[in-house]
């Protein structure tokens, strides 16, 4: 494989970086400092683009910054892989910052100068865990995206908040610090390196016993993928305000998480290593529980960011069941479920957020017929919701079709039942929602026409319509995402 | 058995000392007595240092001419015992100007007593802070 | 001339802070600015003349000076190898750094007439303090010892509340105790061999190991010094000396004097008895890890249970000794090296912590920790100073503090004692938890009652306190990234020790 060293993961990582100085800056005009986080991300998104056709020529783009102690690096390594993570993030921050724009303003909220300070950062997080290139790498990242979207959670401010963020803290960090961190120094112990290397570092470096509970740490480690009974945080989170929900609980954080979960899993231990200690089984049941649990808890649920939030914590177990199938088209479903979830979810969280902004409603029981006050937002929430279900047409099936195929392909056909399964979940879920805002009257009292298209709503809606657009398109265009997916299965499985 | 505590006299005395100071240092209320304690214990050390330094029949060790072959006793513990008693001194010293000190600012030079007058102080303290 | 002093920098880099505490209340008696000046520039070229030291030990390897050219073991000599000379330089940098930031906190916090004496006194207890690390000879170390021990309980007792008279007189007593301990086992380490030279007691006293005598001076060092570190149950002195002490001597204490302590203990353990003695004779590191992994919980747990800034920061002192002892209880270079860079890590990030709290009480007087709300927004460099150090506390990657946890760590498995792991990293994990409430405090929490905030006066801390602070905290960040330096020295010092 043909590798160039080139400063531009960097470049990408930075941008926002700086970008946080300019907002610092522009704190008294609000629209200046708006338009610094529309360009950065707009720049982001270029510079992140400009790597694609590299990747896709089969090279891998890497940098190696510096050594910070005897072993220790700071390097990173742009693949097939992190371009999945990488553009779905830099994508949707772009709608996202309009997003912010008008729920912020509409809303009136407090603070907006360190909140787009505090999301331009965890952005560059987000890419900094895409792009790194060891184990060390990534751990900064992780632990500099839990500091950085703290105050975005804690942003109320209020009682509530402050309970609620500090728990997020210690969940996060405290499983980062005390397990993660103890299976990172194992790691260094047993291989000699923290080097992420397709098929795996780890075996044959010690005995199966201690192998296996390296295993056990790094997935009780990594909080952010949401697998239970390390999935508290998320739901907590769920104060921070809406754009933060979105983009952070439903794509940049979490997916964090499950990327970082995939990396460790084929490129730590090795697809071989997994299957030969049936660790990927043991992973498969974990996250099936997690699946069929968090959809069964998201029923009961009449506050819907929290719906959302246990929806999540379940979509999430996909990719990771997905993943520990250790098959090829299972593989490469779970690296498309990321983008997929990524789009569906935002759609949704976006919605919520609109509602809210509109009308104040945060309830589903108060939903009735508010698809005829806004009928677009209803119609991509529609969308979304049905992607996350599966049906064809939306992104969402081309996933969930995989995945079946890669359950049969491992013969465990249980899987296939739990897929299924969960996706009647999910429709026990979503469905009422969609029928109350259509074909419930409004409650009494109600004006039908809320101005949807006007003033900062309008920013609000404008975007849930490009992500429910692009769910639709990821649908159409998902032959061409599996081409890059299939770049990611050869390099991790091709060599066994 | 008596031989052996009879041979090594100097070293029980030292110790029976030394436990006399750390006693009154550790168990005594009197912060005066404390320090009386600290400079038993400080001296019963120099002691040691002097009588391990002994030698049956030695003289100073200051030789002069024709006087060769003299026994004399191993000045270097002297010189370091010396230089401890000015740090002992020095130690009472700022002691003593610490319990000058204590004296007029809580007047009682009894540990308890002070100890509960600080507790008295933080409780009143938190009362009106309205805590 | 020039040559003569290049030739002389190993005696006078501790000289000439000595020779400035003397001369201070002589020229500064009613001027406490000249005071402060003189202090300052001697300082500061002790600063220069270590980093010189420890240059050239890197280079050419260890130093020996001879006092008015006496060789020993009639003359006292200094010996700087790298453990003593990254010590040193440690010591030096903090004396000079909070020097800086003293003038106008001692304004503040200690009588006019009395501030010239605190120089004096401040400038003795570095120069005892450096003293101890580059004597070569083990009573001369006793007597260093006690210098920047009777200067240091004279600095607590200048506290402002009477409070601190009787937390000096705790201290005092408790290091008389310990002073006298180590005093006893040189004695019986001088019946034994004949010597004070720790050069040669190193080289005299593996050959009689199995004597009772090299036994009892052992259990008497090892006690000692265990007060001086505040190890673990022998902590009792430290927190009420740190909470009374003015805000200076508070930063200038956690950061070093017990720093200095453990670098004694180390050089007895590791170089006057030698590795081996530790391994095959006494097997006292068992007990130093036990000790440790209390420390490290006991202190934390106490330190969240402090509603007071000052004593908060104390307990957590306590805490991460039983780092640094836990290095060294290790007994391989990889703990070894995570303790030493746990005594630097220490040294910058309380220095900046307790400086953060000078300048609190500078601006407001406050120093309960429910007191801080909105601070945030009316100190933010300081504030901001203060975050980094807490990141540094925790350990956070790219700090200076996870160096150290990550070699502890590391070196534990390599000991094959992984269940020590957990032990580190839930400290860490209850460091978040009193600093985190901290930070809450600050940034966060929304103040019930605007009016009877206690912080609405408060203004950034003056350039002369923030300058020395902000320095500290960029350290903490400089010093964790560019971690290879400091780590080739620390390395370097531990195989030396370890005689690798």
């Amino acid at each position: 494989m043909e590798i160039i060293e080139s400063t531009k993961p960097i470049y990408a990582i930075l941008i926002s970086f700086f970008a946080t100085f300019l907002i610092a800056f522009a704190a008294r005009s609000p629209n200046l400092r708006e338009s610094w986080t529309v360009i950065a991300a707009l720049i982001k998104f270029g510079i992140v683009m400009s790597m694609l056709p590299i990747i896709l020529a089969g090279k891998t783009i890497e940098y190696n910054l510096l050594t910070v102690m005897p072993g220790l690096d700071i390097a990173f390594r742009v693949d097939a892989f992190s371009m999945f993570f990488a553009i779905t993030a830099s994508t949707l921050w772009i709608v996202t910052a309009f997003y912010c724009i008008g729920y912020m303003r509409s809303l009136k909220e407090k603070h907006q100068t360190r909140f787009y300070m505090c999301f331009a950062l965890s952005l560059s997080a987000a890419l900094g865990i895409a792009f790194s290139a060891n184990l060390f790498t990534m751990f900064i990242f992780y632990e500099m995206l839990t500091l950085v979207t703290y105050p975005l959670v804690i942003h109320s401010q209020t009682a509530e908040a402050v309970k609620k963020a500090r728990r997020y803290l210690v969940y996060l960090l405290g499983t980062s610090i005390v397990f993660q961190l103890t299976a990172i120094v194992a790691t260094f112990y047993f291989a000699g390196t923290l080097e992420f290397i397709p098929g795996g570092i780890l075996a044959g470096t010690a005995s199966d016993m201690v192998i296996v509970v390296i295993f056990i740490l790094f997935i009780a480690g990594i909080a952010k993928a949401g697998i239970m009974p390390f999935h508290v945080w998320l739901p907590e989170a769920m104060v921070a305000p809406t754009p933060v929900s979105a983009l952070l609980h439903a794509v940049a954080v979490v997916k964090a998480g499950v990327f970082i979960v995939i990396k460790i899993l084929l490129y730590v231990f090795g697809v071989d290593l997994l299957a030969e200690l049936g660790l990927g089984l043991a992973l498969a049941f974990v996250a099936s529980f997690t699946i069929i649990a968090a959809s069964v808890i998201a029923l009961q649920k009449d506050n819907l960011k929290a719906r959302l939030a246990y929806s999540t914590v379940g979509q999430l177990s996909y990719v990771v069941l997905a993943v520990s199938l250790l098959t090829p088209a299972a593989i490469a479903a779970s690296l498309m479920h990321i983008m997929v979830h990524a789009s569906s979810k935002i759609t949704l969280f976006f919605t919520a957020g609109a509602i809210y902004a509109a009308t104040k409603k945060k309830k589903i029981s108060e939903l009735d017929g508010i698809g005829k006050q806004m009928p677009l937002t209803m119609i991509a929430f529609t969308v979304g919701a049905l992607s996350l279900i599966g049906v064809p047409l939306f992104a969402g099936f081309i996933t969930k079709w995989y995945m079946a195929t890669g359950a049969i392909e491992a013969g465990h056909l249980i899987f296939v039942g739990v897929i299924i399964i969960s996706s009647m979940l999910n429709a026990a879920y979503f469905l009422p929602i969609v029928r109350a805002a259509f074909f419930k009257p409004l409650p009494e009292g109600e004006h039908p026409k809320v101005k949807e298209l006007s003033g900062y709503t309008a920013f609000t809606v404008v975007p849930l319509l490009i992500t429910a657009v692009m769910v639709v398109a990821l649908f159409f265009v998902a032959p061409w995402v599996m081409v890059l997916a299939q770049l990611v299965v050869a390099s991790v499985i091709g060599g066994s | 058995m008596m031989e052996f505590i009879l041979g090594k006299y100097n070293y029980l005395v030292c110790i029976l000392l030394m436990m006399i100071g750390f006693y009154a240092m550790i168990a005594k209320e009197n912060l005066v007595k404390k320090v009386i304690g600290l400079n038993i214990f400080q001296t019963a050390i120099f002691l040691f240092y002097i009588s391990v330094s002994y030698m049956e029949g030695a003289t100073a060790p200051v030789v002069w001419q024709g006087q060769e072959g003299v026994l004399y006793g191993n000045p270097l513990p002297h010189v370091l015992i010396l230089t401890a008693i000015v740090v002992g001194i020095s130690m009472t010293a700022l002691a003593l100007g610490l319990i000058i000190k204590i004296y007029q600012e809580y007047g009682s030079i009894e540990e308890n007593r002070i100890l509960e007058l600080n507790q008295l102080e933080e409780e009143q303290n938190l009362k009106r802070a309205g805590r | 001339m020039i040559a003569n002093i290049i030739e002389n920098i190993p005696g006078l880099v501790v000289l000439i802070v000595i020779i400035a505490a003397s001369l201070i209340p002589l020229v500064g008696k009613s001027r406490p600015v000249l005071a402060w000046g003189i202090a300052v520039i001697a300082a500061f070229l002790s600063f220069i003349m270590s980093l010189y030291i420890l240059n050239v030990v890197m280079t050419t390897g260890k130093i020996r000076y001879w006092f008015g050219n006496w060789e020993p073991p009639w003359g006292i000599e200094y010996v700087f190898d790298p453990l003593s000379a990254f010590v040193l330089t440690l010591v030096s940098f903090v004396g000079f750094i909070v020097l800086v930031y003293a003038k106008k906190s001692l304004e503040a916090e200690i009588d006019p007439e009395r501030i010239t004496y605190f120089y004096a006194l401040y400038m003795l207890f570095i120069g005892g303090l450096m003293g101890v690390v580059a004597t070569g000879d083990i009573f001369n170390l006793y007597v260093f010892l006690e210098i920047a021990a009777i200067a240091g309980y004279a600095l607590i007792a200048v506290g402002r509340r009477r409070e601190a008279l009787m937390a000096s007189f705790t201290y005092l007593i408790l290091g008389t105790i310990a002073a006298a301990f180590i005093l006893i086992g040189i004695g019986y380490l001088y019946m034994a061999t004949g010597t004070l030279n720790i050069i040669d007691l190193a080289v005299i006293l593996p050959e009689i190991y199995q004597s009772k005598v090299v036994l009892i001076a052992f259990a008497f060092f090892t006690v000692g010094l265990s007060i001086k570190i505040a190890l673990f149950p022998l902590h009792n002195w430290l927190p009420n000396a740190y909470t009374y002490a003015p805000s200076v001597t508070s930063i200038v204490m956690a950061a070093i004097a017990t720093k200095v302590g453990a670098y004694v203990l180390i050089r007895v353990m590791f170089t006057v008895f030698g590795p081996e003695f530790e391994l095959t004779v006494v097997h006292v590191t068992e007990v130093f890890l036990v000790l440790s992994v209390v420390a490290m919980i006991i202190g934390s747990v106490l330190a969240i249970a402090q509603t007071d800034i000052k004593k908060m920061l104390a307990y957590s002192s306590i805490a991460q000794v039983g780092y640094i002892t836990l290095g060294i209880a290790l007994m391989n270079v990889t703990g070894l090296t995570g303790s030493i860079m746990h005594i630097l890590n220490h040294a910058i990030m309380k220095a900046c912590l307790f400086m953060v709290v000078g300048a609190i009480v500078y601006r407001t007087g406050i120093t309960h920790i429910h007191d801080f709300v909105g601070l945030g927004k009316k100190m933010p460099y300081t504030m901001a100073a203060f975050t980094i150090g807490a990141l540094s506390m925790i350990g956070m990657p790219l700090t200076v503090g996870f160096v150290g946890k990550w070699y502890l760590t590391l070196g534990s498995l390599e000991a094959g004692m992984w269940y020590i792991i957990p032990v580190i990293l839930v400290s860490s994990l209850l460091a978040v938890g009193y600093l985190w409430r901290l930070l809450d405090n600050i940034y966060f929490k929304q103040p019930e009652n605007a009016s009877e905030l206690k912080t609405v006066k408060a203004k950034e801390a003056p350039l002369a306190m923030l300058i020395p602070t902000c320095v500290l905290a960029l350290l903490c960040i400089v010093l964790g990234t560019f971690a290879y330096l400091p780590i080739s020295i620390a390395e370097e010092a531990a195989k030396v020790l370890l005689r690798y």
